[in-house]
C-alpha cells in the first residue's frame, strides 16, 4: 500500500466487519443479522458483476436481475427433478446464465445508448414471463427449493455461519476475478471502448467481440449470485427477475460507485442497511428512499466512492 | 367473425391508449432528452385521481376533467421541483431518479388510498353496447375510448406540426442551444412539454380506470410497454409512436386472444394451455427484439438525428 486514502480505509474496515460478522452474531446470539447479511453478500456479488459491464464496460443493462432468476431456476428446477448436487447445480446455473448472456449480449449489443438499456429490459421481462409460464415448476407462484445444493461433505450450505462465508468467499473471488480482468490486457481494451469505441476500431479492436465477452463474463458472474440466493430463500420465483430488481442493482452500482472495485458492494450494503433501517422505522419505507435516491443521484456524483475521493479505481 | 371484430376492436383501442402514454414519453425523450421512468406513475396517479374525484362529484366528466387538471399540474411541479435538475445528466441518471420516484408515488398511494385498488364505476349512459355493423355491438365506453384517443392524436399532431408552440418544441428538439440564444424561453417551453406529457399519461390511466381496477403498480407493467413502443417507433417520433402503439396493442390483444387456439393445433392441449399465456405475453418483447436487431435505431426514426 503507498497510500492511506479514506475509501481504502473505509473498504478494508467493510471487508473486516463482513469477514467478522459471523462472530458478532454468535456473541449476540443475533442470527438475523446473519441471515440480512448473507442476503446483502449475494446482491452485493450481483451488484459487482452489473458494475463489470455497466462501469468498466459502458453497457448499462437494465435487465440484469435475470441471470439471478436463470440461476436460481437452475438450483431450483435441478433439486425439483432429485439432483441435488452442488458440483453438478453450480456448473448448470452458470453455463445456463453464460448461454442466456452470449445469445441476448450478441443481439443487444448491435444497439447502443437508450436502445441498449431497454432492449437487455425486453429481454429480462422475456425471460420473467417464460418463468411466470412454467407451470410445472410453480409458475407465477415461484417454486420452493426443500433441499439446499449439496456439496457432499465440502461445505454444508444448510449451516448458516457455513452458508455466510460460502457466499463471501464467492464474493470476494468475484472481486478478485474482476480485479484481474480489468488490469489485463482485455479488461483495458473493454475500459477503452467505453471511453471511445470509435478510436479503439480504428487501432483495429474488434469492439463488439471483446464488448461480448465482458458481457458474458459479467452475467455468468450474476448467474452464481443467483443460484446463490435460490439457497439462501430455499425458494425461486419470477419475482426475481422483475425489473425492479434490474433497478435495485443498479442503484447499488451507482450508490456506492460505478467503475470502482468495492463501489458495488459498498453500495450494496449500504441500500439494502437503509432499507432495513428505515422499514423498521416506518412501514412507508419508500416515501423517504425515493427521494433520497433523487437527491443521490442529483448531488452525489460518483456515489459513495467518488464522495470519499476516487483510489478504488482498479 | 363477432369475435375477430371485437378483438380487432379491443386492440384498436388498447393501442390507441399506449399511444397516450407513449406520445408524452416521446415528446419529453425526444425534446429534454430525458428518460422518464416515473411517467407510469403519472399514469397511475391519473386514475387514482379520476376515482377520487368522480366519486366526490358524481359526475363522470366533470371528475375526469378534475383530474385531468390535476394530472397537469402534478406533471408539472414534478418538473419544476426535480426533473428540471437532471436536463443534461447521463441517462444512467435519469434512470436512477425516476426509478426513485416511482418508489415514492407508490408508497405515496399506499399512505393515502390504502392498499386496496379503487374501482371507477361507468356512468349508465357510458355502459350500453352500440351496434357498430349490423348485428355487431360493441361496448360504448370502449368505443369512446377510441374517439377521444384519436381526436387527442389529431390534435396533437396539429398542434406540434401547424402551430407556433409546436414549432418551437420542434426547433427545441433539434437544436435546444440555438432556440435559447433565438429569446426563447425554454424553460418554460420544457415544463410546458412536460406537463404535456403528464396530462396525455393522466388521461390514458383515468380512461383506462374503468376497464382495469385502480391499484398500486398498474403504471409500471404498461410503462414498460410504452418504452416498447417508443422503442420500436423511434425515439422522439410521434408518428412512430403511433403507428407503434396501434402495431403493438393489435399484436398483443390478438395474440392473447388467438394465440392458445394457433397453439392447440400444432402442439398437445397441455402444453399449449402452458405455453399461450407466456407466449402471448412475450409477443411484444419479441417483436422489440427483431425490430431492434433488425433496425437498431426504430422504425421510424425521427429525422432529426
Amino acid at each position: 500500500m503507498k497510500t492511506f486514502t479514506v475509501s481504502k480505509v473505509v473498504t478494508a474496515l467493510m471487508l473486516a466487519g463482513l469477514v467478522l460478522l459471523p462472530l458478532y452474531s454468535h456473541l449476540t446470539g443475533n442470527i438475523f443479522i446473519l441471515t440480512l447479511f448473507t442476503r446483502i453478500v449475494i446482491l452485493a456479488l450481483a451488484a459487482a458483476s452489473l458494475n463489470l459491464i455497466m462501469g468498466y464496460g459502458g453497457m448499462t443493462s437494465f435487465g440484469h436481475a435475470a441471470y439471478l432468476g436463470i440461476g436460481g431456476y437452475a438450483v431450483g428446477i435441478l433439486a425439483q427433478e432429485g439432483v441435488g448436487s452442488g458440483f453438478i447445480q453450480f456448473p448448470v446455473a452458470l453455463a445456463a446464465s453464460a448461454i442466456y448472456a452470449l445469445v441476448i449480449g450478441a443481439l443487444s449489443l448491435r444497439t447502443r445508448g437508450v436502445y441498449f438499456i431497454m432492449i437487455t429490459l425486453a429481454f429480462a421481462q422475456m425471460a420473467y414471463y417464460v418463468a411466470s409460464g412454467l407451470a410445472r415448476y410453480g409458475g407465477d407462484d415461484g417454486l420452493t427449493v426443500y433441499k439446499r445444493s449439496d456439496f457432499s461433505g465440502l461445505v454444508n450450505l444448510g449451516d448458516r455461519v457455513q452458508f455466510y462465508y460460502f457466499c463471501l468467499a464467492c464474493l470476494l473471488g468475484v472481486v478478485f476475478l474482476i480485479w484481474r480482468i480489468v488490469n489485463s490486457r482485455f479488461g483495458l481494451v473493454v475500459q477503452g471502448l467505453r471511453s471511445n469505441e470509435q478510436r479503439m476500431q480504428a487501432i483495429g479492436f474488434p469492439a463488439k467481440r471483446y464488448q461480448l465477452v465482458c458481457f458474458v463474463i459479467s452475467g455468468t458472474m450474476c448467474g452464481l449470485a443467483g443460484a446463490l440466493l435460490a439457497n439462501n430463500t430455499d425458494f425461486v420465483s419470477p419475482a426475481v427477475m422483475y425489473w425492479t430488481r434490474s433497478g435495485d442493482l443498479m442503484v447499488m452500482v451507482i450508490l456506492g460507485g460505478m467503475g470502482t472495485l468495492f463501489g458495488p458492494v459498498i453500495g450494496a450494503v449500504v441500500f439494502l442497511l437503509l432499507e432495513e433501517f428505515l422499514s423498521q422505522i416506518t412501514e412507508y419505507w419508500a416515501l423517504i428512499m425515493g427521494p433520497l435516491l433523487l437527491l443521490i443521484v442529483l448531488f452525489g456524483r460518483g456515489g459513495i466512492m467518488g464522495s470519499l475521493g476516487r483510489s478504488g479505481r482498479g | 367473425m363477432l369475435l375477430v371484430v371485437e378483438q380487432f376492436l379491443n386492440g384498436l383501442q388498447f393501442g390507441l391508449l399506449l399511444f397516450l402514454l407513449a406520445a408524452g414519453l416521446t415528446l419529453v425523450f425526444g425534446i429534454m432528452d430525458l428518460v422518464n421512468l416515473a411517467h407510469g406513475s403519472l399514469y397511475m396517479m391519473g386514475a387514482y385521481f379520476a376515482a377520487t374525484f368522480v366519486a366526490w362529484t358524481g359526475s363522470f366528466l366533470l371528475g375526469a376533467l378534475m383530474a385531468l387538471g390535476a394530472t397537469l399540474v402534478l406533471g408539472i411541479v414534478l418538473e419544476m421541483t426535480a426533473l428540471r435538475h437532471l436536463y443534461g445528466r447521463d441517462h444512467l441518471d435519469h434512470v436512477l431518479a425516476t426509478f426513485g420516484l416511482i418508489l415514492f408515488f407508490n408508497e405515496a398511494v399506499r399512505l393515502i388510498w390504502g392498499p386496496a385498488g379503487l374501482a371507477l364505476p361507468l356512468p349508465a349512459w357510458l355502459t350500453v353496447p352500440v351496434p357498430i355493423l349490423p348485428g355487431i355491438y360493441y361496448p360504448a365506453y370502449r368505443l369512446a375510448i377510441i374517439v377521444v384517443a384519436l381526436l387527442v392524436a389529431l390534435l396533437l399532431y396539429l398542434g406540434v406540426m401547424r402551430t407556433r408552440i409546436g414549432m418551437l418544441i420542434r426547433a427545441g428538439a433539434s437544436n435546444r442551444e440555438m432556440i435559447g440564444a433565438l429569446g426563447i424561453n425554454i424553460k418554460l417551453l420544457y415544463t410546458l412539454v412536460f406537463g404535456l406529457g403528464a396530462a396525455l399519461a393522466g388521461l390514458a390511466g383515468l380512461m383506462q380506470a374503468p376497464i382495469l381496477t385502480v391499484q398500486i403498480g398498474m403504471g409500471e407493467n404498461i410503462l414498460i410497454l410504452a418504452f416498447v413502443i417508443i422503442v420500436i417507433g423511434g425515439i422522439g417520433s410521434i408518428r412512430g409512436a403511433f403507428l407503434a402503439a396501434i402495431f403493438v396493442g393489435m399484436i398483443d390483444t390478438l395474440g392473447r386472444a388467438f394465440l392458445p387456439n394457433l397453439l392447440r393445433q400444432v402442439l398437445s392441449g397441455a402444453a399449449a394451455s402452458t405455453a399461450a399465456p407466456a407466449l402471448s405475453s412475450m409477443l411484444i418483447y419479441l417483436l422489440m427484439a427483431i425490430v431492434l436487431v433488425v433496425r437498431p435505431e426504430g422504425l421510424f426514426p425521427a429525422s432529426r438525428r
